[in-house]
């Protein structure tokens, strides 16, 4: 048997050097501009004069070895083998020859995968693992994605959207995928407070760790039929699930009662405004496998409704702030309720503290 | 399609219909050779029908002398669906900017095919590649066989989690330093942080190379590296004059969206006061042939983004204003280890350097790190009056 010696380690990725094509390692540093040529190509020209095409394709994340290497093999036919990723999971064939971008796209789709994603439209949607493989999840992740998706397709395959959309998914609140800055989030949550497995919890759980965990102090140590465990004060949780993380017996997942919540209006990058968390639009929908149309519907409306009234450039966050909330409420339909309002730390700075409303 | 009990998958078969590709078709075109894709698409039936996950917490597993870098998985229904009772994620250290030759694709997939299910993630949302799905004892093997490749693991718990970075200076030519190099740099300094969980909790880093921060990094690393200039956009008058006459409304859709006004647009002369330039980026996006960031290149340094477990989520602040950033990095190093060792010595378990600042307040975290407060780092001075002194005068001291 290898010992833990006797082995490499510790050698950390190999360098992207090595996979950079020619194009890029000759014009490294020395681009001068790019443009947007059609849905999903576009041109980076170099000072040299250089010219790199990039086509960009959709991919699900979740991906097969064959799918893979058919990656690959469209890499060498049109790339000379060389391909990249995005940071939002989509796939990226790098060519110098402009002359061979739409049979790339022709093959592309023929293996199911649109081209898209570029300049004003909603590209590909950031998520999470869901019921394919998290304990924590309150959705599925990559279903949701999928009926969205298939409903939104021509956001992504034209540009015809007023600025740029970005939608992620977290199918709990830990959100692997940092969902709370988007201009749409889709975000799984629980309602009920955990099921407390009260038999063998101090064998598997640190029971001071469990209460720790508590943001809000619903956890308290407790004897329950002569065993040591824990209580939860209900009318304090808020269902985080943040006791589940650190204790597999504070049972959360509840088909009953687990679905979805849709958020709005978040961003991270620096155009125009600074940076935005994303705000509650909708608090609850069910989980309504295979193809969840609440959620689909939902998401819809609010993509229509930004496309319609939006500026140019304008991203979701700014258009609610230049039309303000109420209207927001309005234009959608979305009812406004008592969800909506905030209550936890700091909730008083959510509170609209001036007369400047729209009174008609 | 059945799964290995020959059951049917009506509602996992309602997701290969309709144009997105489908992750269904992509665990189904595994399931022939593979029985835990098999079983995968069984449970995941099953979920579908009842609305509930099936997977167990995490146990603790992973290869020898590595704490991080496989995430066990086991199922609650292993006697249902025996080939998935093991179903173990491993993440691999992508390389900066999620380059691959297809060769490279070709090595991770002859690997995986060999010891796992054959599914992927490309890439996890820290950006990891994600083998997903094997068991305990392919992991030595799988690791053997990585590090004979040149691939090593990435992170996992409370340790340096596998830093990522934009495209940077090899395709944007708005990079304000080589991402994809300074990610590699810390990545490669920090294996040992990166391998053996010693940290209150994760930690992320995220090279954005311009304030566009196309890895979202404001938002999710606790130390967001952001690439600025500090002298003035490069302006090319003849490109802006085309845009004018290709009938863009400069006036209305670049000055009018500037957030401090600092632009002005006679209808020949683009001028821009630079002073007043918070570097945000939205004119330059626009008219991408005309303006450039300055050539007085850095990157602005925040710290403390979080999603909202516990405390709620936060976008990183600013800790430095503009660094310039150069080989071996030592400046940026140094502030990093000087972070480490006040969170190390002071975060309670499981919190996150964004929520510790928050604990102590920032100002107490400046002091403790050697970095003097300045005005750049809030949004504006303390509205309350309930002021911390840590000494008073008594009668009979000497005025300073």
């Amino acid at each position: 048997m290898a010992t833990a010696t006797d082995r490499r380690t510790d050698i950390g990725p190999p360098n992207y050097s090595r996979f950079l094509p020619p194009v890029i390692k000759k014009n490294y540093g020395q681009w001068k501009y790019h443009e947007i040529l059609k849905p999903g190509v576009m041109v980076h020209v170099a000072e040299s004069g250089d010219k790199l095409f990039t086509v960009r394709a959709a991919s699900p994340r979740l991906v097969s070895i064959k799918k893979l290497r058919q990656f690959a093999d469209l890499a060498d036919k049109y790339c000379g083998g060389h391909l990249r990723f995005t940071s939002r999971n989509n796939v990226e064939f790098l060519l110098t020859d402009p002359s061979k971008i739409d049979a790339l796209i022709a093959d592309l789709k023929a293996i199911g995968h649109p081209v898209g994603g570029l300049g004003n439209s909603i590209s590909n949607i950031v998520h999470t693992q869901g019921w394919v493989h998290c304990h924590s999840a309150a959705t599925d992740a990559s279903g949701v994605v999928k009926c969205v998706m298939d409903d939104l397709q021509e956001y992504f395959t034209q540009m015809k959207l007023p600025g740029k959309l970005r939608i992620a998914l977290a199918c709990c609140l830990n959100m692997c995928g940092a969902v709370h800055c988007s201009d749409i989030a889709i975000l799984g949550v629980h309602r009920r407070p955990p099921k407390v497995q009260h038999d063998g919890l101090n064998k598997v759980c640190e029971i001071p760790n469990v209460v720790a965990a508590c943001p809000t102090a619903a956890i308290r140590p407790a004897m329950v039929d002569g065993k040591q465990s824990v209580e939860v004060l209900e009318e304090r949780c808020m269902f985080c699930a943040n006791c589940f993380s650190v204790c597999p017996a504070m049972q959360m997942a509840d088909p009953l009662n687990d679905g979805v919540s849709i958020w709005v209006g978040g961003k991270v990058s620096n155009a125009r405004h600074e940076p935005m968390f994303s705000k509650l639009a909708v608090p609850y929908l069910p989980n309504t496998p295979p193809r969840w149309p609440e959620v689909v519907q939902a998401v819809r409306t609010i993509v229509e409704v930004w496309a319609k009234g939006a500026r140019k450039y304008e991203r979701m966050g700014e258009f609610i702030e230049r039309i303000g909330w109420p209207r927001f409420f309005k234009l959608t339909g979305f009812e406004f309720t008592k969800q909506h309002i905030d209550d936890f730390r700091h909730a008083g700075l959510t509170y609209k503290r001036s007369a400047q409303l729209r009174q008609s | 399609m059945a799964d290995s009990n020959g059951k049917q998958t009506p509602l996992l078969d309602e997701l290969e219909k309709g144009p997105w590709p489908s992750f269904v078709k992509e665990i189904k075109s595994m399931a022939k050779e593979s029985p835990m894709c098999q079983d995968l698409l069984g449970q995941l039936e099953k979920s579908y029908g009842e609305k509930r996950g099936y997977w167990k917490h995490g146990g603790i597993v992973g290869v020898m002398g590595y704490g991080g870098g496989v995430i066990g998985r086991y199922s609650f229904l292993n006697e249902e669906f025996p080939h998935v009772a093991h179903f173990h994620t491993i993440r691999i250290n992508q390389p900066s900017g999620w380059f691959y030759t297809s060769d490279a694709i070709r090595t991770l997939c002859d690997i995986w095919e060999k010891h796992g299910s054959g599914l992927t993630n490309m890439h996890g949302s820290t950006g990891d590649i994600v083998f997903l799905g094997t068991q305990t004892s392919e992991l030595e093997p799988i690791f053997k066989e990585l590090t004979e490749k040149d691939f090593d693991l990435g992170g996992s718990g409370s340790d340096l989690r596998t830093p990522s970075c934009c495209v940077g200076q090899s395709r944007c030519e708005w990079a304000c330093y080589d991402t994809m190099q300074l990610c590699d740099h810390l990545t490669h300094h920090f294996q040992d942080e990166l391998h053996r969980p010693a940290f209150p909790y994760k930690f992320k880093i995220k090279c954005a190379g311009c304030p566009n921060d196309c890895v979202a990094s404001v938002a999710r690393a606790d130390m967001s590296i952001i690439g600025t200039w500090r002298d003035n956009i490069q302006i090319d008058q003849a490109a802006v004059k085309a845009y004018a006459d290709g009938g863009m409304n400069i006036e209305r859709d670049i000055c009018g969206n500037c957030p401090t006004k600092c632009m002005q647009w006679d209808g020949k002369t683009l001028t821009i006061d630079n002073s007043n330039c918070v570097k945000c980026m939205h004119c330059i996006n626009n008219m991408t042939k005309a303006l450039r960031p300055g050539k007085d290149r850095g990157a602005t340094i925040l710290l403390g983004a979080k999603a909202p477990i516990v405390d709620g989520a936060l976008l990183s602040s600013v800790l430095v204003p503009f660094i310039k950033l150069e080989p071996p990095y030592e400046e940026l190093k140094d502030l990093i280890e000087r972070i480490w060792e006040f969170w190390g010595e002071h975060g309670k378990n499981r919190e996150r350097t964004g929520e510790l600042i928050q604990r102590v307040g920032l100002g107490n975290f400046l002091e403790a790190i050697g970095v003097e407060p300045i005005p750049e780092m809030v949004a504006h001075p303390r509205e309350n009056p309930f002021i911390f002194y840590e000494e008073y005068l008594e009668e009979g001291d000497e005025e300073e």
